[in-house]
């Protein structure tokens, strides 16, 4: 066991926190009320090599891990850019693995350094209206037709669709009834959303609202086959290589965001002064948030323990989906105690921590539920029976 | 076109300092980052490089038990190499001994022009950029706020009092920059990576051919004899606002003649 703090890692914590202090909470704030991309701080950060830190060095990337990703992108949640920052850059990262690890070289030239620069913008299709965590039932058909698949089908919560020049897209090549396997008859496509025959509508939510998550449409969209990402029918198993880094990485974010929450609420119940003392003193406000940090540092532990064990190439299902589930909770329950602490003020949008709240709530849902995440472990983990 | 920057590695200032009871002065024993005031020197070194279309940035520091914390910072930032002495003997060197040890190891690097903060944000002397001109015997100019390297020189503003100098000088130079006049890069992820291949050549007195005397408390020509906290700030008149309380204020800020 070494738990000595590594040099690159607190470089990686002090140059991030100097991009985003060009970028405090007002900067978000607007962003968030005015539904608008953060263009200027995803600018700052590619041009600082960060959004690229986890692509090869050889496509121009800085050729880190996702500890290192995860690192960076729990300072910019920590910085109050919360989820808004986050999900303007994360894509880039998790959203590539699949294509890093099974792409052909030509597309892996053609697509990564563009990415690692932050010039050409990815997007993640997965999830469908009617086939969210089930994702063998997705529908969305590709059909080969000589050097091309066209596409038919619909996709929702595909975030920055609106940005996004390709989207990694999960299509069927083969219809689950005629697949030996549910996970079998999948494939990943490398697709042009600016193209025709694709519509995208974004969807009104809760907050996150400078990132627009959005219902795709895919009318006979054609994707030439050089675009595909590994063989056909394997798209499952190699969607499955950016699930566990995009879980460490959402997590790593929502330990941020829980930070920043209590950070905020600590300043606040020190300063606060009720019936003559400063609010902090009771006990009945201190417990939680004391309680808060326990849980955030657990979280933090495996995490680190998750994105060690993807770096060396080992299986890290139970730990990536631990991390996302404690640290869902654990930062939830920070941003909401928080709100509490502020008492009326933390419901008002000039203290950022509705924002905060409203944000890390969407962890517990996506990218997977906690209740799918239970699921897992018991089944996979614990080897209880499948419930489903 | 090389360029030679001081850059002092001072106690996180965010950090509350604490004096060594023994000898009065600050102690220095943690991590050392990059003084801010020098940031902007390593800026504009940066910035007169690139002009010239080519050449290097050199940073000379001196600082206790091998820091390089500090240095790290300028080198990602997109200096090329340092020059770090450390030396058990500097222990209480002051502002001129610290100027000679500096001078000799500029000395070594043979710069075309060597930039300075005008002061550290620790120590606050000011006085050692003129001290290393004078130790070298090359022309010094202080308080910089725009350089420009023309055919006859170094075109300096200076800032005043009132406005700026227009200052020709000619090379090598130690010029001192005012900081705040540009705004300092921030390192990218790329240059932390290099920065931590760069060179950083340190080095003692001796290998200065410098002697123990003529550093350290020894060499030293100024003491520490005591040191007193500041005063605390005075509390501000409180005026409490009974519907008339800006007539108060108005009459406050004439007097002070600032309305």
């Amino acid at each position: 066991m070494d738990f000595d703090i590594e040099e690159l890692h607190e470089d990686i914590r002090q140059g991030v926190r100097r991009v985003c202090a060009d970028f405090p909470d007002p900067y978000w704030r607007e962003c968030d009320s005015a539904h608008r991309f953060p263009w200027e701080f995803h600018d700052a950060m590619a041009a600082g090599g960060w959004i690229g830190i986890a692509t090869p060095t050889e496509y121009g990337g800085g050729g880190q891990g996702i500890t290192e990703a995860s690192i960076m992108l729990e300072e910019v949640a920590a910085s109050g850019a919360a989820m808004n920052g986050c999900s303007a850059i994360h894509l880039s990262i998790f959203g590539m693995e699949p294509v890093r690890r099974h792409a052909g070289p030509d597309l892996c030239r053609e697509v990564l350094p563009r990415v690692a620069a932050g010039e050409l913008h990815v997007a993640f299709g997965v999830t469908e209206p009617d086939a969210g965590t089930d994702t063998t039932s997705i529908t969305t058909r590709a059909v080969r037709r000589g050097d091309e698949y066209v596409v038919d089908g619909a996709k929702v919560w595909t975030t920055k669709a609106e940005q996004a020049e390709l989207v990694l897209l999960l299509v069927r090549t083969t219809p689950k009834e005629e697949c030996e396997r549910p996970t079998d008859g999948m494939t990943l496509l490398l697709a042009d959303l600016r193209a025709p025959g694709v519509d995208i509508r974004p969807i009104p939510k809760a907050g996150r609202n400078a990132v627009s998550s959005c219902e795709v449409r895919y009318d006979g969209l054609r994707v030439p086959v050089s675009r595909r990402v590994g063989e056909e029918g394997e798209g499952f198993r190699f969607l499955l290589d950016g699930l566990n880094p995009e879980r460490i990485l959402i997590a790593s974010e929502a330990l941020g965001i829980g930070r920043v929450a209590l950070s905020r609420a600590v300043d606040y119940a020190r300063e606060r002064v009720v019936f003559g003392r400063p609010i902090g003193q009771n006990q009945g406000l201190a417990f939680p948030l004391a309680d808060s940090h326990a849980r955030l540092r657990a979280a933090e532990l495996v995490i680190r323990e998750a994105s060690w064990r993807y770096d060396h190439g080992l299986d890290c299902g139970e730990q990536a989906n631990t991390a996302k589930y404690l640290a869902a909770d654990a930062a939830f329950d920070a941003a909401d105690r928080a709100m509490q602490t502020h008492g009326g003020f933390g419901y008002a949008t000039e203290y950022d921590i509705e924002r905060y709240w409203r944000e890390v709530r969407v962890m517990r849902l996506a990218p997977v539920s906690q209740e799918m995440i239970l699921n897992y472990l018991g089944e996979k983990v614990l080897g209880l029976p499948r419930s489903y | 076109m090389k360029v030679a920057v001081c850059v002092k590695q001072i106690p996180d200032p965010a950090l509350p300092g604490e004096l060594d009871p023994t000898d009065n002065t600050l102690k220095r024993d943690g991590k050392l980052i990059l003084d801010e005031s020098d940031s902007y020197g390593v800026e504009l070194a940066l910035q007169l490089v690139e002009a010239a279309g080519g050449g290097s940035v050199t940073l000379v520091s001196m600082a206790p038990n091998n820091e390089v914390s500090g240095l790290r910072t300028a080198l990602a930032m997109g200096a090329d190499d340092a020059v770090l002495i450390s030396d058990d003997a500097l222990s209480g060197t002051d502002a001129l001994g610290t100027a000679k040890v500096l001078a000799a190891a500029i000395g070594r690097v043979e710069p075309d022009l060597v930039l300075a903060g005008v002061e550290s944000s620790d120590g606050y002397t000011g006085t050692v950029p003129e001290q290393i001109a004078a130790v070298m015997g090359l022309p010094s100019v202080g308080f910089a706020k725009k350089i420009e390297i023309g055919d006859d020189g170094l075109h300096i503003e200076r800032q005043t009092e009132l406005g700026y100098d227009d200052v020709v000088c000619p090379m090598p130079a130690v010029v001192s920059v005012t900081a705040g006049v540009v705004e300092p890069r921030y390192p990218s992820f790329k240059g932390i990576m290099a920065a931590k291949k760069k060179p950083v050549d340190q080095v003692t007195i001796a290998d200065l051919g410098i002697s123990a005397d003529q550093v350290g408390w020894a060499g030293a020509r100024q003491e520490i004899v005591s040191v007193t906290e500041a005063e605390a700030r005075e509390a501000g008149e409180v005026i409490e606002d009974d519907g008339e309380g800006y007539q108060r204020i108005v009459a406050f800020l004439e007097e002070l003649k600032v309305i």
